[in-house]
C-alpha cells in the first residue's frame, strides 16, 4: 500500500494505483475524456491533469502512478486553467452542433464543457469539414466530431478483434478511419456497435430509424406490429430514469400501445422456437454425422464476423435464422393469416439491443414471407428516446399483456439476452428430448456469468456432449482458430458478439463499464426464475404453431421460413 | 518486380514493413492498396494498422502518382527565394497543378518540407535528386532530362 494525500485528504491505496484511482477512493472526481475504465490507458487528451507537489509540470491523473508520500492537488487555479485551455482547443475544431447531435444530453465533451464553464472560446473555430460516413444501414461515422481519443479502436481491435478502425496520417491531419481510409461498409466492420459505446461523443452512432416508424404509425392503412428482444426491457429502464430491470414487462407493453403500435408481440416467442429448431438440428447433426461443432446463429454481429474472417467454417453455423428473422417471416405469413390481416398491410418492427440487427433485417435474402420480413429495426436507445418524447409517466401506466399467437414465452427465451443463455435454453430442451425424462433442475449454472469462455461436458443419458460458450469476438476467435486447426473438442458452441451477450449489445443504453453489463445479466436470470414456464418446448403458443402450421421441427415449412444460408463476404482488407 | 516478391524479401527483417514500403514505392512510385493489404498479411497485422503506417509518413503516398516525383520545398527560406514562381513554371510546363500527376503517368508534383539545402534556395528534388537555385528557365531543362 502507498500513502498519498489528495487535496489534503490522506488515503492509502494499492501499489501501482493511478492518481485517478486514488482520487476516486477519497470521493474526488477528476475529469477524463480518453480514459475508459475497461480499456488500456491512452493518456492522449490531458483533460485529467493535476498538480503533484515537487513537479513543475502537470501530471495526467489517468496514467501517473502514485508514490509514497505523494501530495496531489486536483483543482488549483493552474489546473483548472490548463483543463479549460485543453477543452477550448478541442472545441475550437469541434462542430458546435449539440442541438442536432445524437449524443445531445449524453456526451462526455458536452458535460466537460458545462462543468468547466466554457463560454467565450478565445480560439478561432475551425472545423475540418470531413465527410460523414453513411455507408452502412447500422453505424454512421461523423469524423468532424472525433476527439481522437482512440477508444473506438480499442473496442474494435482488442475486444472484438475486428480491427476495422485505425489512425490515418499524423499530427493535426490525423483521423480515425475505417481500413484503408475508406467507408465502413468496405472495411471488415461487423456492425456490432461496440465502438458506439466506447465513443465519448457523437463521432460514431447508430443510424436512427425513428422517422420511418413515426411515418408507419401515422399511416392509417398500415398495421404496425412489433417484437421486443429479451435484453431490451431490463436495460430500457435506464433510458427513462429507472434502475436496471425495474421497468415491468407489461408496463413496457402499455407504453408501446400509447406510442401507437397496433400489436405488441415478443421475440421471446421465436427465441423459444429457435431452441426447438436449433436443438433438433444439433441432434440431427450428432446422429447423422453432420458438420460439428455446430455454432449458434442468433447474433448477427457474429454472423458477419464468421462470414468475414472464417468463411471456411460457414457449414458449422446453424442454419437457423435469428429469432428476429424467424419472427419476421412468421408475422407476415402464419400470424397475419391467423389474425385475418392482409400481410402487405403489416409493418413489422423490431426493438433490439443490437445495431447489427439493422443490417441483418436489410439482407436481401431475408424475405421468405414474400415481403421484407422485418421492415424497421429500432434500438433500445431509440425506443428510449421515443418514450422520453411521449411524456408518459411509467409509474402510472396500467400494465397491459402481450397480444396473442406470437407473444407467449418461457424463461428459456428470456435468458437468450445473456452470454450462455442460448446454450442453457438449448440444454433444457435437448436433455428432455433425448432422455425423455423431466429435468429436475433446469439451471445449468456453468453457462452463466461474465467469463470470456465457458465450457462443460453434458451427459444426456450416456451420450456425452461437449459445449463451449464465448462472448466478444476476440474470445470467439480463440474457439474458431481451434476449429479451423481441427483441434476443437466441442460439439456445440454458442457465440455472442457483444460483451455479456445482447444485454451489452451495441444498441443498448450507452454503457462505459462492464459492471453495468453484469448488473443487467443479474436482472435476466431473476426474470427467468420468476416465470412459471422455463423450457422452450413448454411454450403453449409454440405448440399451436407446430400443430397448425409448421407440423414438425426442421420440416418443409421450417426450411422455407426459418432457416437460411450464409455467404463468404470476401472483404479484401482484413 | 511484383509487389509480392518485394514484400517477401523483407518478411523476416525486423521492422521490415517500412523497408518493404520503401522498396515498393521505389518500384511503383506509390503504395498500391493491394500491396498494403499484402504487407499486412505477411507482417501479421490488421490492414487498418498497415494503412496507418503507410499514411503516417508523408514520404509515402497511397494515391497513385506519376513515375518521376518532383517535389518543391515550401518552407520559408525557399518561399522567400521565389518558390512561387518555380511552382508556376512547373505547373505550366506539365499542364497540371500541385498535388497531381500528368495523364501519361510520367510526372507528379508535390510540396515538400525543408530538405536541408537552404544555402541554395529555391530547391526542388526529382526522385530525391536535388536541384539548386532553381529558376523558371531551369525548370524547362530539368523536366527535359526526364522526358
Ligand atoms: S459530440 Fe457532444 S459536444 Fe459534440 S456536438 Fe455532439 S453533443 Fe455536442
Ligand atoms: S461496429 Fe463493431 S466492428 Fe464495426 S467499427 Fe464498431 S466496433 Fe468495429
Ligand atoms: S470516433 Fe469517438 S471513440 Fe473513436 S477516437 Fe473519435 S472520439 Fe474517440
Ligand atoms: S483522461 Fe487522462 S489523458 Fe485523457
Ligand atoms: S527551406 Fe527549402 S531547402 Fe530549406
Amino acid at each position: 500500500m502507498v500513502n498519498v494525500t489528495i487535496d489534503g485528504i490522506k488515503v492509502s491505496v494499492p501499489n501501482g494505483s493511478t492518481i485517478l484511482q486514488a482520487a476516486k477512493e477519497v470521493g474526488i472526481k477528476v475529469p477524463t475524456l480518453c480514459y475508459h475504465p475497461d480499456q488500456a490507458v491512452k493518456a492522449n487528451c490531458r483533460v485529467c491533469v493535476c498538480e503533484v507537489e515537487g513537479n513543475r509540470l502537470l501530471q495526467a491523473a489517468c496514467s501517473q502512478p502514485v508514490f509514497e508520500g505523494m501530495v496531489v492537488k486536483t483543482k488549483t487555479p493552474k489546473v483548472i486553467e490548463a483543463r479549460k485551455t485543453i477543452l477550448e482547443l478541442i472545441l475550437s475544431h469541434h462542430p458546435q452542433d449539440c442541438l442536432n447531435c445524437i449524443r445531445n444530453g449524453n456526451c462526455e465533451l458536452q458535460d466537460l464543457s458545462a462543468e468547466y464553464i466554457i463560454r467565450d472560446n478565445p480560439f478561432e473555430l475551425k472545423v475540418r469539414g470531413l465527410e460523414k460516413d453513411l455507408s452502412t444501414p447500422a453505424i454512421f461515422r461523423d469524423p468532424d466530431k472525433c476527439v481522437l481519443c482512440r477508444r473506438c479502436i480499442d473496442a474494435c481491435t482488442v475486444i472484438q478483434s475486428v480491427s476495422a478502425l485505425g489512425v490515418e496520417k499524423r499530427g493535426c491531419e490525423s483521423m480515425v478511419v475505417p481500413t484503408m481510409g475508406g467507408n465502413l461498409i468496405d472495411s471488415p466492420c461487423v456492425m456490432c456497435g461496440q465502438c458506439v459505446h466506447a465513443c465519448p461523443v457523437g463521432a460514431i452512432g447508430e443510424i436512427e430509424d425513428i422517422d420511418k416508424l413515426m411515418a408507419a404509425i401515422a399511416d392509417p392503412d398500415t398495421i404496425v406490429v412489433t417484437q421486443i428482444a429479451p435484453a431490451v426491457r431490463l436495460a430500457l429502464g435506464e433510458e427513462i430514469g429507472m434502475a436496471t430491470g425495474d421497468l415491468p414487462m407489461e408496463v413496457f407493453v402499455a407504453g408501446l400501445r400509447h406510442l401507437g403500435f397496433d400489436y405488441v408481440l415478443h421475440t421471446n416467442f421465436t427465441a423459444d422456437l429457435t431452441i426447438l429448431e436449433e436443438g433438433n438440428e444439433l441432434l440431427q447433426r450428432l446422429t447423422t454425422g453432420g458438420t460439428l461443432p455446430m455454432f449458434t446463429s442468433c447474433s448477427p454481429g457474429w454472423i458477419n464476423f464468421c462470414e468475414t474472417y472464417y468463411p471456411d467454417l460457414l457449414d458449422n453455423l446453424s442454419t437457423c435464422k435469428s429469432p428476429q428473422q424467424m419472427f419476421g417471416s412468421l408475422v407476415k405469413t402464419y400470424w397475419a393469416d391467423k389474425m385475418n390481416i392482409e400481410p402487405q398491410k403489416v409493418v413489422s418492427v423490431s426493438i433490439m439491443p443490437c445495431t447489427a440487427k439493422k443490417f441483418e433485417a436489410a439482407r436481401p435474402e431475408m424475405n421468405s414471407s414474400g415481403y421484407q420480413d422485418v421492415d424497421i429495426v429500432l434500438t433500445t436507445r431509440e425506443i428510449g428516446k421515443l418514450f422520453r418524447m411521449s411524456g408518459l409517466d411509467f409509474s402510472r401506466l396500467e400494465p397491459s399483456p402481450f397480444d396473442s399467437w406470437m407473444g407467449a414465452y418461457t424463461g428459456a427465451a428470456v435468458i437468450f439476452g445473456a452470454t450462455g443463455g442460448v446454450m442453457e435454453a438449448a440444454l433444457r430442451t435437448v436433455y428432455e428430448v433425448v432422455t425423455k425424462k423431466e429435468l429436475t433442475d433446469v439451471n445449468f449454472t456453468f453457462a452463466r456469468g461474465f467469463e470470456g469462455i465457458k465450457e462443460a461436458e453434458i451427459d444426456l443419458d450416456g451420450t456425452k456432449v461437449k459445449v463451449a460458450i464465448a462472448h466478444t469476438l476476440s474470445n470467439a476467435r480463440k474457439l474458431m482458430d481451434q476449429v479451423r486447426a481441427g483441434e476443437s473438442p466441442y460439439h456445440f458452441i454458442e457465440i455472442m458478439a457483444c460483451p455479456g451477450g445482447c444485454i451489452g449489445g451495441g444498441g443498448q443504453p450507452i454503457t462505459k463499464a462492464n459492471v453495468k453489463r453484469i448488473e443487467r445479466i443479474g436482472a435476466i436470470y431473476d426474470e427467468d426464475a420468476s416465470l412459471p414456464l422455463r423450457k422452450s418446448h413448454d411454450n403453449p403458443e409454440v405448440k399451436v404453431l407446430y400443430d397448425e402450421f409448421l407440423h414438425e421441427p426442421l420440416g418443409h415449412k421450417s426450411h422455407e421460413l426459418l432457416h437460411t444460408h450464409y455467404h463468404a463476404k470476401n472483404k479484401k482488407c482484413l | 518486380m511484383d509487389y509480392k516478391n518485394i514484400i517477401a524479401k523483407f518478411a523476416d527483417v525486423p521492422g521490415g514493413m517500412i523497408e518493404a514500403f520503401h522498396a515498393i514505392q521505389d518500384e511503383f512510385s506509390y503504395l498500391p492498396e493491394e500491396a498494403i493489404i499484402e504487407a499486412a498479411k505477411v507482417f501479421g497485422v490488421p490492414a487498418a494498422d498497415a494503412y496507418g503506417v503507410a499514411t503516417f509518413y508523408s514520404y509515402f503516398s497511397v494515391k497513385s502518382r506519376g513515375k518521376n516525383i518532383i517535389r518543391i520545398c515550401e518552407s520559408a527560406p525557399c518561399h522567400i527565394a521565389g518558390a512561387d514562381e518555380v511552382v508556376a513554371a512547373l505547373e505550366r510546363e506539365l499542364g497540371i497543378t500541385m498535388g497531381n500527376s500528368t495523364a501519361d503517368g510520367r510526372f507528379a508534383l508535390e510540396f515538400a518540407q525543408c530538405v536541408g539545402q537552404c544555402q541554395a534556395t529555391p530547391v526542388i528534388t526529382v526522385n530525391s535528386k536535388p536541384y539548386f537555385d532553381v529558376t523558371p528557365a531551369k525548370v524547362v531543362e530539368i523536366i527535359a532530362e526526364y522526358k
